[in-house]
């Protein structure tokens, strides 16, 4: 079996220890899941493969489960994830003004990535700290009352 | 035991963690141990202190006082002030607003917290803290003191009724599980709070974990249950980590697992985390979700409770019903029972956002009129503007109107005026805010958070917004509206679950009250908030000085003219985006529709 590297993470490696640290039955498939999309930044086919093969549960299945769910992603992910909250509360507050400067910022449409490789541009489901929109998340930080002019300087801190 | 003349707690809350709240907590334990203190005053983390709108926050103990807005630069002066020469400092403390507009009347009660009696109080990665708040005194009452049966009939006295939104009453759904001549019987808590707008429960898993968990116990006890399952969405990252944590601990004390003080009865539970589907939060979805499928539900009957997770039976509740528990056993259900209204006992959270003073997360007696909740709970409206309407119950709710301040908060008031009590979330909107934008807008989530299964909500959704986008961008036509009733009443009979029987409800809302809206879209091509881009226009009235700083951000160069006379902005060129505005400091720019 060819073994892929991801982000310089050995592919294969990480599905064992996903599936080894869960558990190899289809109950624990959304956790194994997470693990490798946390992992490697997105859950290649190989990984698809190999899932399938250490839990005995046909790819098309593992593949119904993986397209449905936001978090999990079957395509590469810039170095940095943004994660717009494009909800009510962050929309009453000015959100709209804060995605126009991310737009302007990065030229990509939302689920695309930079052609750098950068950022890939999303947008989330509430995260639940209305009290501080406009919210952007990038990578694991909560970046709270963003005003359009900070976008700049925020995007500057991801390499 | 070390004793500690001063205890400050830092709020971690995800809010106050983006605007530096680790910062701060860093330089006050480095200034701390700077000053020599640091066996004196003890620092630590907990969740929920204030609104968190104005954060990094600190409270100190045994004074109780608040600081707020704090910046790591501001710490040697505080810890120099307060902890060295013990003078607190004033110009770090919050500051309270005083409602004095005389129409309101003196200023009511306002908050009761009994699910949030402990968030920011006590050390949530303690259980020790939670017990000594009388933490699962509750618990050892039950399995002591009270058969299955009796707990749940002190649970249907007290009246408590499903938080998650519905309100079906908590003790009957008890009963029916209980009943079900089927095991084993397992427990779910929904800690997939999705709706936008709505963090109540994340505060509670983030700042009370145990008070969820002894919910839990006691409702498994009552049931029959031996095993549970938190099942809590991937977004919030904090409340994971933080019931694990509390998990382990209630095992290494013995309130979880194999014969839980000694009574013989034995349960466990495990978290499962979501991983971004909005659905999930309908309980069949979460089954699904919990059993690792795709999270699509499945209609009704068998209910969980006789047919669940694995196919057995399964008792399912919000985190705040559960966290509701442990009060009513140890408080009694009399005690629960004398608030509220009628038919809606106890207290309700909510999160107040949008246009509102003092966002963030309240709880109130179950029957306080809106009017009581935005203008003194909430502050008012931000920036002294007008008050338009208030979205109650998220995606599926409705909007309510200025008409509407008096109605009492409760399950029937809400739902007969057209909106819901959902989960708590409550989103304020000032004047300047269109209404069709909004129902679009809901309309855009709902239909993005369909998961496809059954044709009147996957297709029905796509159509209505296709209309609600073709109004906002100045090309309704005559019809619309009523295309837009017909699809509603459709997709509300026919949809499989809760999810598309409730998509419609903010359109027909806004319908209801705010039609002229639509009609000035549709019919004179006007936003009459002048919120839609394609029905607005910017235009630089006489008294600009020419100072060129609109030319200068205009970011697609629409702007010309001379310095020092009135500029001219380019309709073919402009894109709305408003930045002319914002930046003129002469109120030079007008918009218009």
């Amino acid at each position: 079996m060819t073994v892929a590297v991801k982000n310089g993470k050995d592919a294969m490696q990480v599905v064992r220890t996903a599936v080894v640290h869960h558990g190899a039955t289809r109950d624990e498939l959304i956790p194994i899941l997470t693990d490798i999309n946390h992992e490697l930044g997105y859950i290649p086919h190989e990984a698809v493969d190999e899932v399938s093969r250490l839990i005995g549960m046909p790819k098309s299945q593992l593949y119904s489960v993986a397209s449905f769910y936001d978090m999990l992603s079957l395509k590469p992910r810039g170095r940095h994830v943004i994660k717009f909250c494009e909800n009510a509360p962050c929309h009453v507050v000015g959100g709209r003004q804060v995605w126009q400067a991310l737009h302007d910022a990065l030229h990509v449409k939302p689920g695309e990535t930079t052609p750098d490789g950068r950022f890939t541009l999303l947008t989330t489901s509430c995260i639940g700290v209305c009290a501080v929109g406009p919210v952007v998340v990038i990578d694991d930080d909560v970046h709270g009352n963003v005003e359009p002019e900070q976008v700049a300087e925020i995007l500057a801190r991801y390499e | 035991m070390k004793y500690f003349r001063s205890h400050v707690l830092v709020c971690i809350d995800p809010e106050c963690l983006s605007k530096g709240a680790h910062e701060v907590e860093d330089a006050l334990q480095d200034e701390l141990v700077a000053q020599g203190l640091i066996d004196e005053v003890q620092v630590l983390e907990t969740s929920r202190i204030g609104g968190c709108s104005n954060g990094p926050e600190l409270m100190v103990y045994p004074e109780g006082i608040h600081y707020v807005g704090l910046t790591a630069d501001d710490v040697p002066y505080l810890v120099e002030e307060h902890f060295l020469k013990g003078r607190p400092v004033k110009k770090f403390m919050e500051q309270i607003t005083v409602v004095t507009d005389e129409e309101l009347g003196p200023p009511k009660p306002k908050e009761v917290r009994v699910v949030l009696r402990n968030c920011g109080q006590i050390d949530p990665n303690n259980i020790e803290d939670y017990i000594a708040e009388d933490g699962y005194a509750a618990l050892a009452k039950v399995l002591g003191e009270m058969t299955p049966q009796a707990t749940i009939d002190e649970v249907t006295r007290s009246g408590l009724r499903g938080r998650g939104g519905a309100g079906f009453p908590a003790a009957r759904k008890w009963q029916l599980c209980r009943n079900v001549p089927d095991s084993p019987k397992y427990l779910t808590c929904n800690a997939d709070e999705g709706d936008p707008g709505a963090f109540m429960n994340r505060r509670v898993l983030e700042g009370d974990p145990h008070s969820v968990l002894e919910g839990m116990i006691i409702a498994a006890y009552a049931i029959g249950a031996s095993y549970g399952y938190v099942y809590c969405r991937a977004e919030y990252p904090l409340a994971v980590k933080t019931l694990n944590i509390a998990i382990q601990q209630a095992r290494d004390f013995g309130l979880l697992g194999e014969n839980i003080m000694g009574s013989g009865f034995s349960f466990d539970l495990e978290v499962r985390m979501g991983a971004g589907a909005f659905v999930c939060g309908e309980e069949t979805a979460l089954i699904a979700s919990i059993e690792g499928k795709r999270g699509e539900p499945k209609p009704r009957p068998p209910f969980p409770a006789v047919k669940g997770v694995w196919g057995k039976p399964t008792n399912n509740n919000n985190v705040e019903t559960y966290a509701n528990v442990p009060q009513i056993i140890l408080r009694g259900a009399d005690w629960f029972a004398s608030m509220g209204t009628e038919k809606s006992k106890g207290t309700k959270t909510f999160a107040i956002g949008g246009d509102v003073s003092n966002a963030g997360l309240i709880e109130v007696p179950i029957g306080m009129t809106i009017r009581e909740v935005v203008f003194d709970v909430g502050g008012g409206i931000k920036d002294g503007k007008e008050f338009k309407a208030v979205q109650i119950g998220g995606p599926m709710g409705g909007c309510l109107t200025a008409e509407h301040l008096d109605l009492p908060i409760d399950y029937e008031s809400l739902t007969k005026a057209g909106a819901m009590m959902g989960s708590g979330g409550l989103v304020v909107m000032d004047d300047e805010t269109c209404m069709v934008d909004i129902a679009r807008f809901f309309m855009e989530f709902t239909q993005d958070e369909s998961c496809g299964k059954c044709t009147p909500c996957r297709v029905g959704t796509k159509r209505m917004l296709e209309i609600l986008e073709r109004i906002c961008g100045g090309e309704g036509q005559d019809g619309d509206i009523e295309r837009l009733e017909l699809l509603s009443a459709q997709i509300m009979k026919t949809s499989l679950c809760g999810l598309g029987q409730g998509a419609p409800q903010p359109v027909i809302s806004t319908l209801k009250h705010f039609r002229h809206e639509y009609e000035a879209h549709i019919y004179e091509k006007r936003c009459p908030a002048k919120v839609c881009r394609p029905l607005i226009h910017y235009t630089i009235l006489d008294n600009c000085t020419g100072c060129m700083v609109c030319a200068r951000n205009c970011p697609v160069e629409a702007i010309s003219g001379q310095r020092r006379s009135v500029h001219v902005i380019d309709p073919n060129v402009c894109i709305k985006c408003g930045i002319c505005m914002q930046v003129c400091n002469f109120n030079a720019v007008e918009v218009t529709s």
